[in-house]
């Protein structure tokens, strides 16, 4: 069985984002760029899954401009075998909308015969916690989103998703979709020669027009603007002082 | 235009905090009506006619729709799908599972956590852990979106909308419900509580995260934990509060033992008045924290408890 793990360049997780002056978005320009977080979870267990013998080959690809290559090469260090460029985008500050990447991701697992696509829950740049649900709609397949335990066994997956009340346990029937929820693993670090290694592994370039996937997004972007700020207060000398405060700002 | 809101039902019953403030959300966009899905809805749907502003109430009452299961959920509302302009939910777990599937079947794109509804085709929602408001229009045909229920008031009650059957829609058949684990507490639900304690790492264990419940029960408020709390197996993950876990505003919000990472305030900072106890007078948490106190958890949290 081949796995097919969708992993997104976005703006490192430790920077805060700016929006710009004019409200025409977020400032990317000499921001860090990382692996999405929830995507290096998602790679960790497409891996693991290797190790253990459930899966053949893990093929990673990434939707996006050109500098996504760098993320690819992230995921082929820490083991993935090959992955996939689909090339959507020449600036940095245009971003895919979701059911335009799912479109993507779905004619890659098709044409890879990929049984299983684990994809990560939310990407913490537009946080909009959609694809993996989306790719798995579009393919007919079923799917376990916000995953925080996965068995695979007998072409079935047992997944345990982290929900409002605790946990849920689901069996889906294999070809699927899981989504990667922050506790499932802890992903690994590359080491050095792994990195070394998986400059020599393949990366295919491809374009959304390869897959007959039209990109044009359905949604414009108006404007983008500051959050209403929120200034710190004081410091109170005690915890006598913090009672009275709480009273008189008539919260207790 | 008519709106399809997929009212939140939880073993039979509705979560009324959640869904009364999605129909306050989407009551400007046209006829509002709610869908009830469970193996047992009826309740649910009566105390959903009874929200102001639902006009109508759809019942799909059968054992399909029990666990939530994504897809014969999104399958029933895309068979509902003809007669509507709008199709929302409120940002659950369960929504936010079930909602991004039905868009895609329908060929159109998903608004995941609206905060604002501007008009029919306009949206705001949060990106980038907060740190930036984007205002969206869709020229989609059908707007498919879920709503942050932290931004908006519920809508009171006061309704009498009827109430009728909606039929089963095919069982997609792809996946089937085991087990859930889940905790019964006498304690408000995190997502609708006037009052939030939350901890962090500096609590230090399990055990002495009964420090921040005590003081949580005294306070008649619910109990929240940053993400380092809960992968420490200090706290259920369905107390995390954050950009990746739960999105709340209450009254009072105290963070103990909480640095303020922005994952962490893209959680809480719409709260109104909120506390930060932390042992480092730089943490971050006191940048956006109306009263803090600065020292060790250990004490000033009994202290506290005691003198509430
Ligand atoms: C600067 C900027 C400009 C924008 N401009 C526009 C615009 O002009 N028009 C417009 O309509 N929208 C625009 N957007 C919005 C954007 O298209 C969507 O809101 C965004 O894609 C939301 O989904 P997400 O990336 O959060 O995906 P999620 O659904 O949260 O991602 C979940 C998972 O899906 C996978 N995944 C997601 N994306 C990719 C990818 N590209 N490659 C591989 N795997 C992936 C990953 O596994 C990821 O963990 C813009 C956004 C930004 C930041
Ligand atoms: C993809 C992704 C998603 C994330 N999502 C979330 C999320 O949804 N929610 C979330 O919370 N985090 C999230 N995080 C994690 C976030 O970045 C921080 O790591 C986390 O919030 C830190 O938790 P903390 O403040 O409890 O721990 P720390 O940052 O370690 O802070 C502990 C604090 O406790 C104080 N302290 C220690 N001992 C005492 C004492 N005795 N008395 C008083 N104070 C004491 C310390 O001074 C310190 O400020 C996410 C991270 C990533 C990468």
């Amino acid at each position: 069985m081949k796995v097919l793990v969708p992993v997104k360049r976005v703006i490192d997780y430790n920077v805060k984002a700016r929006v710009k002056a004019d409200g025409s978005g977020v400032d990317l320009a000499n921001v860090k760029m990382s692996m999405n977080p929830f995507d290096e979870i998602a790679v960790e267990e497409a891996i693991r899954l290797k190790e253990a013998g459930k899966v053949e080959e893990v093929i990673a690809v990434s939707i996006g401009v050109k500098q996504a290559q760098e993320t690819l090469r992230t995921a082929l260090a820490m083991g993935a075998d090959r992955a996939i460029l689909v090339v959507a985008a020449e600036d940095v500050s245009t971003d895919i909308e979701p059911l335009a990447v799912a479109k993507i991701i779905a004619a890659v697992a098709k044409a890879e015969g990929t049984e299983l696509v684990i994809a990560g829950k939310q990407a913490i740049d537009n946080d909009m916690n959609a694809t993996g649900q989306m790719v798995s709609a579009l393919l007919g397949w079923g799917q376990a989103a916000f995953a925080s335990k996965v068995e695979i066994d007998g072409g079935k997956a047992k997944v345990t998703r982290e929900v409002d009340g605790g946990l849920q346990t689901i069996e889906v029937t294999l070809p699927a979709v899981i989504t990667a929820d922050l506790r499932l693993n802890e992903p690994r670090y590359a080491s050095l020669p792994n990195i070394m290694k998986a400059k020599k592994k393949p990366l295919d370039e491809k374009t959304p027009a390869e897959y007959g996937v039209d990109v044009s997004p359905r949604l414009e972007i108006v404007s983008t603007r500051e959050p209403e700020g929120r200034k710190a207060g004081i410091k109170v000398g005690s915890v006598d002082e913090l009672v009275s405060k709480l009273k008189e700002a008539g919260v207790i | 235009m008519a709106v399809l809101l997929l009212g939140e039902v939880t073993n039979g019953e509705l979560n009324r905090d959640a869904t009364a403030k999605a129909v306050n959300a989407v009551k400007a966009l046209g006829d509002v009506t709610v869908l009830c899905a469970g193996a047992s809805a009826k309740s649910a749907a009566e105390a959903a006619s009874k929200i102001t502003g639902v006009a109508k109430v759809l019942v799909a009452e059968n054992a399909l729709y029990g666990h939530r299961l994504a897809e014969p959920t999104a399958a029933l509302i895309v068979s509902l799908a003809g007669d509507y302009s709008h199709i929302a939910a409120p940002a659950t777990t369960d929504a936010k599972n079930i909602m991004p599937r039905v868009a895609a079947l329908l060929d159109v794109m998903v608004l995941s956590d609206v905060s604002a509804v501007i008009d029919a085709d306009t949206f705001e929602r949060p990106v980038y852990a907060g740190n930036a408001i984007q205002t969206v229009k869709s020229r989609d045909a059908k707007k498919v979106f879920t709503i942050r229920t932290a931004s908006f008031d519920a809508a009171g009650e006061g309704g009498a909308a009827s109430v009728s059957d909606a039929a089963a829609a095919t069982d997609p058949a792809l996946s089937v419900w085991v087990s859930d684990e889940v905790a019964a507490s006498d304690r408000p639900e995190l997502t609708s509580a006037k009052r939030v304690v939350s901890g962090g790492r500096g609590v230090g264990s399990k055990e002495s995260f009964e420090i921040i419940e005590k003081l949580a029960d005294k306070l008649g408020a619910a109990v929240g934990a940053s993400r380092a709390a809960v992968d420490s197996g200090y706290a259920p993950n369905d107390w995390q509060v954050g950009q990746t876990g739960k999105v709340v505003a209450p009254e009072l919000y105290v963070a103990v033992g909480i640095s303020g990472a922005i994952q962490h305030l893209a959680g809480m900072k719409d709260s109104k008045v909120i506390v930060a106890i932390n042992k480092d007078e730089e943490a971050p948490i006191f940048q956006i924290a109306d009263f803090g106190l600065v020292g060790d958890l250990f004490s000033t949290v009994p202290e506290l408890t005691e003198k509430l």
